[in-house]
């Protein structure tokens, strides 16, 4: 499923046009990534809560050639799945489309 | 953050009404959660997809009693973060808020 796709069934169960509600799927996805990036969390009852996590400094290995690589100390996004979202998941019988 | 700043924020900067704002973030948060749960993904270009992983069965230990208990295959769901939201991320410094 990709964006427009989203866009194409709200404006089927709305009366918004798609311009105005590809507008507001932009923002939604902007703002979350605007708060992530200001350290801050996103909880969104039901679905999830995004927020920032602080990795540690560490030394890696290049795989190829086993060379000690540093990792810098960093911060990633994650996203926690809410109880509601991963049991309303698990609780689908077929398997999965494709495992990629 | 609440659902219900951000639907603030995505009013004000869109003009649409807070209720028609709410109307489309209930519609994609309904999307995504009815594709997971029918094992589709969802790709959000610049921002991330949302997928599910099949998990093999195993046997775990109650970490209370140290019984064995057999933990039954099953499909969960989690969220893969673009590169360009990573780098977003990591290029601030301003400190992590605890939760």
């Amino acid at each position: 499923m990709t964006k427009a796709e989203i866009v194409e069934d709200i404006a089927a169960k709305t009366g918004l046009t798609k311009k105005e509600i590809a507008e507001a799927v932009d923002q939604f996805l902007k703002t979350v990534s605007d708060a992530l990036a200001e350290g801050k969390h996103l909880e969104i009852r039901g679905f999830g809560t995004f927020k920032v996590k602080q990795r540690k400094a560490r030394i890696a290995r290049n795989p190829r050639t086993g060379e000690p690589a540093p990792v810098p100390e960093r911060r990633v996004p994650v996203f926690k799945v809410s109880k509601e979202l991963k049991d309303l998941v698990a609780a689908q019988k077929q398997p999965t489309s494709t495992p990629q | 953050m609440t659902k219900a700043d951000l639907v603030e924020t995505i009013a004000q900067t869109t003009g649409l009404s807070k209720k028609d704002t709410n109307v489309v973030v209930n519609g994609i948060l309904e999307n995504i959660s009815r594709a997971l749960s029918d094992g589709d993904k969802v790709e959000l270009r610049g921002f991330g997809s949302f997928k599910v992983k099949q998990r093999r069965s195993r046997r775990a230990r109650n970490p209370r009693t140290g019984n064995p208990v057999d933990v039954p295959a099953k499909l969960v769901p989690y969220f893969k973060a673009s590169n360009e939201l990573k780098d977003k991320v990591n290029s601030n410094t301003t400190p992590v808020e605890t939760i």
